[in-house]
């Protein structure tokens, strides 16, 4: 529901960082998308390809790698991946586990075509 | 081709905002709250409920937000403390800029007690930072008991739980414990109280734990023994 807000603070940054490259044209724009992000991928794309209309970011593929949940473990320190609707610690069985990863809304690189 | 590393947050703008924000209640001594649910869930019956039984002398003030009308602030303005209405005409979350520039020029004086009020949504309003000290989800017996697993984002962020409508438990199939699992699952650290708007049930908790923490998370940090 969001993703249009979303698109719109990406297409900002992305357009700074390109007037830093002048004449280069922009293929890729990197994103990294926590599992619990609160972001659909799908509809960014499509918030993103709307915006990105007449602006140096047309046509530009958005990659998203979707990172996983990572818990930490107060017990005993593990970090873990977690079974699906699993948060306990899957080596000592406390479930007083804290989330270290999974709600990133990133932008990790461009990939641009230099004159 | 040529990559440029960014590693940037895609909020960052709204980060910094909120960080300034933040900055603000530090340096003023405001504990800030966001109070966020489905539509309703009864956030404001629970902020008509919490501002009756302030004291009246309560530096506080509410911020509501909604996508159309001010009838939450008027609901709300009639207990005495400064309420003012964010209409975000059609956006589906507050974000950092609309309460920094709703506390540009407001409230009259200064208060130690922010509670917000955020549109009706679990989803969009987890991702905004708004300075507050804590977030607090809302979760009504009339809904499913297994929102938090639906809605990770926001229930992973908050601290506190409110499981509000008890009283009409003995209507619906909502399982309290089954909740409360998913809850945990999501959040293993969460802080759960069950109230009642209606009745009044638990309500003396959530007052409670308004008060402990408020003082707890305003407290000025103690300077090092012998410095």
């Amino acid at each position: 529901m969001h993703e249009l807000g979303i698109a719109n603070s990406i297409l900002e940054s992305v357009r700074e960082e390109m007037q830093k490259h002048a004449g280069a044209r922009l293929h890729a724009i990197g994103l990294r998308l926590g599992e619990w992000s609160g972001v659909e991928p799908e509809s960014l794309r499509f918030c993103f390809g709307v915006l990105a209309r007449e602006t140096c970011a047309a046509g530009a593929e958005l990659k998203i790698e979707m990172g996983s949940l990572q818990w930490r473990c107060r017990s005993c320190h593990n970090e873990f991946i977690p079974a699906e609707g699993e948060s306990r610690c899957p080596d000592c069985g406390a479930s007083y586990c804290r989330l270290v990863s999974g709600q990133q809304l990133e932008i990790a690189y461009l990939d641009l075509e230099e004159p | 081709m040529k990559r440029v590393v960014m590693e940037e947050k895609v909020l960052r703008e709204n980060d910094r905002l909120a960080a300034e924000l933040r900055a603000r209640f530090e340096r003023d001594g405001t504990f800030c709250l966001n109070l966020i649910s489905s539509p309703g869930s009864g956030k404001t019956t629970l902020l008509e409920k919490t501002l009756e039984r302030l004291p009246r002398a309560s530096r506080v003030a509410v911020l509501t937000g909604d996508i159309q009308t001010d009838n939450d602030a008027r609901r709300l303005a009639r207990f005495g403390f400064p309420v003012r209405q964010i209409t975000t005409g059609g956006a589906c979350h507050l974000d950092a800029r609309m309460v920094q520039n709703a506390l540009a020029d407001w409230p009259p004086a200064a208060i130690d007690l922010l509670l917000i009020e955020n549109v009706g949504n679990l989803v969009c309003p987890a991702s905004y930072d708004l300075g507050e000290h804590a977030k607090i989800v809302i979760l009504s017996l009339t809904e499913g008991d297994d929102k938090p697993l639906k809605y990770p984002g926001i229930f992973s962020r908050s601290k506190l739980l409110i499981l509000n409508k008890t009283d009409l438990q003995p209507y619906v199939d909502f399982r309290l414990e089954a909740a409360i699992e998913n809850a945990r699952r999501i959040q293993p650290e969460i802080e759960i109280i069950e109230v009642s708007c209606v009745k009044g049930n638990g309500l003396d908790s959530w007052m409670k734990w308004l008060e402990e923490c408020r003082i707890k998370m305003t407290a000025p940090v103690a300077s090092p023994a012998g410095s």
